[in-house]
């Protein structure tokens, strides 16, 4: 009788956990992949294309005059960096040297005013983290992504690949089993995405504002009504990594509009 | 510290008619949307924008809360004389913001 | 006990109010008040002269995937004399929860009665712009445009 009960109890708590998919994970194949921006119709698309109304522009001209002010520091970021950052974004999420932290690019910018400009950190999503954000990824527009999944970056790009696989949520989905699995097919009024992140930060008309990965990744968990993590955790830098990693060939586009 | 941006000829024949873009960086909140405890969220919009060019309003809107976030205009003014053209925006608290660009006309 | 005639109700008069009853539940309540309010904002700016079809022409994405945001641009033939010019334009919504959406100001200074905004929509609808003439003359168009919801819809 006590057995039952237990067996029973270990099969609702199995049952509420995640469960990682144990069959083998299929991956885009180069010629399937596909921006954010081939799902958009053609009106979003123009706003994106549009070098005056993009509305993501308004923060990449605040970034950019953040990037040349001093403000309450002796140490603009231009001093440094001088006015050229093209490929810098690129290369994010990496890790740190010094410290041996994966670091994403709204992270590294907190960095350097911590260390180098003894500045505070700048809140998540705040407007002045996004400006200086959306400035330094609008540098790396056009380019590809760069980023290393070896050595020092590997544990994370493990993490961030099994998060990617493992269902989650009410709706029990993973990001694989929409994103993957079934990319161009219809779900309510949309065709689902091949949920990549070249294109961010984004100005996404469901906020009617820029914003980071972070916050569609939170709002992707939200859909499929999983517990979102904080701003700022250490899973979705490394799930930026394996995203990042698994658009290869794309090109960046901050600032996208997405929907 | 709103962010705008405008598109303005840098010059224009006399008599012509150009077409003028002003973006402002602005939340355009509602007043319908609700917050994650249900609380009203309060409406708080731009209400006003006027252009002003040769000695007069040209073009002016009143902005109601459809008017999406980051709220972009495209119209026209005819170029008559050389001078500034200065954009205002007003939201519900008079609150302003302001900015100018310059045509030359030949 | 037998009753009077008169004050019973008859089967067909049971029938015809039912029916009726059923055809106004059916009908969202909301559907009438939005188009009234429309109505009355129309009345609010320009009284109750009459309107004409005609002279302006309303664009908008034939299908709008996120109401938030939707491009929206209104054209009307005009000189823009001083003598015969375009004063202002109404852009009004049957079903937003408010039925001004916006109203711009023109002047013979502007050369061009053709306008351009981004709105927000709160459904498939068709949205109208009512011109007003320096003469007092009013004229409309209009252009609905479907908006569908997104997938993952957070509320």
């Amino acid at each position: 009788m006590i057995r039952a009960a237990c067996l029973v109890l270990t099969a609702l708590v199995c049952a509420c956990q995640p469960v990682a998919d144990k069959t083998p994970a299929a991956e885009l194949s180069d010629e399937d992949i596909q921006s954010g921006y081939a799902f958009l119709n053609a009106s979003i698309q123009a706003l994106q294309d549009d070098d005056f109304g993009n509305p993501g522009l308004l923060w990449v001209d605040r970034g950019s005059d953040l990037f040349a002010s001093t403000g309450e520091t002796e140490t603009a970021c231009v001093n440094c960096h001088t006015d050229d950052t093209r490929g810098a974004a690129a290369t994010y999420p990496k890790v740190d040297p010094i410290s041996g932290k994966l670091l994403n690019l709204e992270g590294r910018i907190n960095q350097c005013r911590t260390e180098h400009q003894g500045l505070p950190p700048l809140a998540h999503e705040s407007d002045e983290l996004l400006s200086l954000t959306a400035f330094v990824a609008h540098q790396s527009k056009g380019m590809t992504s760069k980023v290393v999944t070896t050595g020092p970056a590997a544990a994370a790009y493990a993490l961030g690949r099994d998060y990617f696989l493992t269902r989650r949520g009410q709706f029990n989905l993973s990001c694989q089993q929409c994103h993957t699995e079934n990319w161009g097919k219809q779900l309510r009024g949309d065709t689902i995405s091949q949920g990549h992140g070249n294109g961010f930060p984004a100005y996404r008309l469901e906020w009617e504002s820029l914003g980071s990965l972070q916050r569609r990744l939170r709002d992707c968990d939200m859909g499929v009504r999983a517990e979102p993590l904080p701003f700022g955790d250490e899973t979705y830098i490394a799930l930026e990594l394996y995203l990042a990693a698994r658009s290869q060939g794309l090109e960046l586009e901050s600032p996208a509009v997405r929907r | 510290m709103a962010s705008i941006r405008l598109a303005v000829p840098d010059t224009a024949q006399r008599g012509e008619t150009v077409e003028i873009k002003a973006l402002i960086q602005h939340d355009m909140e509602s007043g319908f949307r609700r917050g994650s405890r249900g609380e009203a969220i309060p409406r708080d919009i731009i209400v006003r924008f006027e252009c002003r060019y040769d000695g007069a309003v040209v073009f002016a809107a009143d902005f109601h809360p459809a008017v999406a976030a980051n709220p972009i205009l495209t119209f026209h003014l005819r170029a008559t004389k050389s001078g500034p053209i200065d954009f205002e925006w007003t939201d519900q608290h008079g609150t302003q913001w302001q900015d100018q660009a310059v045509l030359e006309v030949i | 006990m037998t009753m009077d005639r008169s004050s019973r109700l008859n089967r067909r008069q049971l029938l015809a109010g039912a029916g009726g009853a059923i055809l106004i539940s059916t009908t969202p309540l909301s559907a009438w008040a939005a188009q009234a309010d429309m109505d009355r904002a129309r009345l609010d700016l320009f009284g109750d002269r009459p309107v004409q079809e005609g002279r302006v022409t309303v664009k908008l994405p034939p299908i709008a995937e996120n109401g938030h945001s939707v491009a929206l641009s209104v054209s009307v033939e005009s000189p823009m004399s001083a003598e015969n010019y375009v004063k202002r334009i109404a852009i009004l919504s049957p079903r937003n929860p408010l039925a001004t959406i916006a109203v711009f100001h023109l002047t013979p200074h502007s050369g061009m009665a053709e306008v351009s905004t981004r709105i927000r929509m709160s459904g498939t609808q068709r949205i109208v712009a009512i011109a007003e003439m320096n003469d007092g003359s009013l004229w409309s168009g209009g252009m609905e445009t479907l908006v569908t919801l997104a997938a993952c819809v957070l509320q």
